[in-house]
């Protein structure tokens, strides 16, 4: 069985279809990327995981759980984390402060410093800021905060929505090796992207989404050398 | 000296106004709405005060706590029932909603006490202080008032700033969507929110009272009023805000009332609510507000 399941999802907006009947899944220990332009559906897809939206109809099973009735607050404590598009931290909190959020349906209390501590030595640079207001970071930072503070909850999978957006190549390049990273240490990964070859590159397997649909899917291997893909995502 | 009398009970006042103001300002921070019912949860703090003392016996430190547990649920009753139905609403419907929850109370008030105004018997039993022979009096009404704002200001600082739910609240008051991610609980937040909100409408319903002590259904309507305004002036969504509008508030309205006009004071108020919105919308705390794109 697969960790996360997703059936004939539809999401709408008003009268507006975003989702038409998406399905798939991801399996422990994976990196899934899903791709596609603006406006594919790929950031209601995640919303909808993560319960900031509701579903019209279809089902979300995380290990064998319905999750599409499920409360926002309570999927976090089921143990998936999400990443927002454009990081959505708390700009007038400090960086500990951020993390310690992250942290907030943990209840083994005990374990949460020494968990701050592995995010500082992953991301030295928060560790640096950890009592600076968080607004005053860098945008590079600030994603690093984000993916900190999605960690601080101990996720069986991050969900990530577009981490590499808005920053400078070098940067970018560091924030796909975290997220390999953070693949190593054991956790899932499910990975929205516009840097489609980037996304592919660390994948495992990929789902192309098109206007509210997925269109192709399969090995991130093969879809980097699909002829369609090449053409309409990867820019060749 | 009469410069300094007025001054001292203008701080006493402007007092009372900041602890309403902090319901105002809180509820506004979290929940992202104006309450215009809070002056009448004071009013209704009042009556559970006086029922409990005048009617009923009990000493008054009894009365104040049943009266902060009263308006505790009536705060949160009044959230569940009229306000989280318009959680997608439009602020303009939850405004209007807030303004008949204010007429409501007011109405069930007048039903159950009368149009008559009571005689409010004072909590506070401190002797008054008296200063250079007497020529400053400052009553044990007006030196509870200053001290009891200055505690609840401190308290509800750390309790904000140091505790779990309070990082909840701060949380969802600057992005919901993101402290859902996080596991919070939207609903038992702004819940909470207003059951502090009302709590403290209820300690302000007893120095208010006590202060100025007739209580009529609407005693709560105009200081609610001017505690918005504080709020506004000091920057709404701010606590230290609060605490400075308030005071501000307060003292101008009593040296305003001392030094211009009696018939005037409310109308200086309200002239400085105008000014504070063209020179300074966000007031003197306030942030600025940054649209999401």
């Amino acid at each position: 069985m697969a960790m996360l399941e997703i059936n004939d999802l539809h999401v709408n907006y008003g009268m507006i279809a975003a989702l038409k009947g998406i399905s798939f899944e991801v399996n422990e220990g994976e990196v899934i990327s899903l791709i596609g332009a603006n406006g594919a559906g790929k950031t209601t897809t995640l919303h909808t995981l993560t319960g900031l939206i509701s579903a019209k109809s279809g089902s979300i099973k995380f290990n064998g759980v319905e999750l599409t009735k499920t409360p926002a607050h309570k999927i976090v404590e089921m143990g998936i984390a999400h990443v927002p598009e454009g990081r959505r931290i708390f700009q007038n909190l400090t960086v500990l402060d951020n993390l310690k959020l992250g942290a907030f349906t943990r209840k083994d209390k005990e374990n949460i410093p020494k968990d701050i501590q592995d995010i500082y030595e992953r991301f030295p640079r928060l560790a640096e800021r950890k009592n600076q207001i968080a607004g005053t970071l860098s945008g590079g930072e600030q994603q690093m905060l984000a993916m900190g503070r999605a960690l601080m909850s101990r996720p069986k999978i991050v969900v990530m929505d577009e981490p590499s957006m808005g920053l400078s190549p070098i940067l970018v390049s560091t924030i796909f090796k975290i997220i390999e990273d953070i693949r190593k240490s054991g956790t899932t990964v499910l990975l929205v992207e516009q840097n489609a070859k980037k996304a592919l590159a660390i994948s495992d397997r990929a789902y192309v989404l098109e206007t509210g649909k997925i269109v192709l899917s399969g090995k991130a291997s093969d879809l980097i050398n699909d002829e369609s893909v090449k053409k309409a995502y990867l820019g060749e | 000296m009469g410069f300094l009398n007025n001054l001292i009970n203008g701080i006493s006042l402007g007092s009372i106004y900041a602890v309403i103001a902090l319901g105002y300002t809180l509820v506004y921070g979290i929940a992202k709405m104006l309450n215009f019912a809070h002056g009448d949860v004071i009013m209704v703090g009042g009556y559970v005060i006086f029922t409990c003392m005048t009617t009923w016996g009990l000493n008054s430190w009894l009365s104040i706590v049943l009266a902060v547990i009263a308006c505790t649920l009536l705060g949160i009753v009044i959230e569940k029932v009229a306000y989280k139905p318009l959680r997608q609403a439009t602020s303009l419907a939850v405004l209007i909603t807030a303004i008949g929850v204010s007429y409501f109370l007011q109405n069930i008030a007048l039903l159950i006490f009368g149009e008559k105004p009571v005689n409010f018997t004072s909590v506070v039993n401190v002797p008054s202080i008296k200063l250079f022979d007497g020529q400053i009096v400052i009553s044990g009404e007006t030196s509870v008032a200053i001290i009891v704002s200055i505690l609840i200001v401190v308290g509800l600082s750390l309790f904000i700033n140091k505790t779990k739910s309070g990082r909840a609240m701060l949380a969802v008051s600057e992005d919901r969507g993101a402290a859902q991610l996080m596991g919070v609980n939207i609903n038992r937040t702004i819940s909470l929110t207003f059951a502090i909100g009302s709590g403290l409408a209820a300690i302000a319903g007893a120095l208010l009272c006590s202060a100025y002590p007739t209580l009529q259904n609407t005693t709560g309507a105009m200081p609610g009023i001017k505690a918005f305004v504080a709020a506004v002036f000091g920057g709404i969504g701010s606590i230290p805000g609060a605490m400075i509008g308030g005071i501000l508030i307060g003292v101008i309205e009593i040296l305003g009332r001392a030094y211009i006009s009696p018939q005037l004071a409310d109308a200086i108020v309200f002239a400085v609510l105008i000014l504070v919105l063209i020179i300074k919308p966000t007031g003197i705390l306030g942030k600025k507000i940054s649209e999401k794109v």
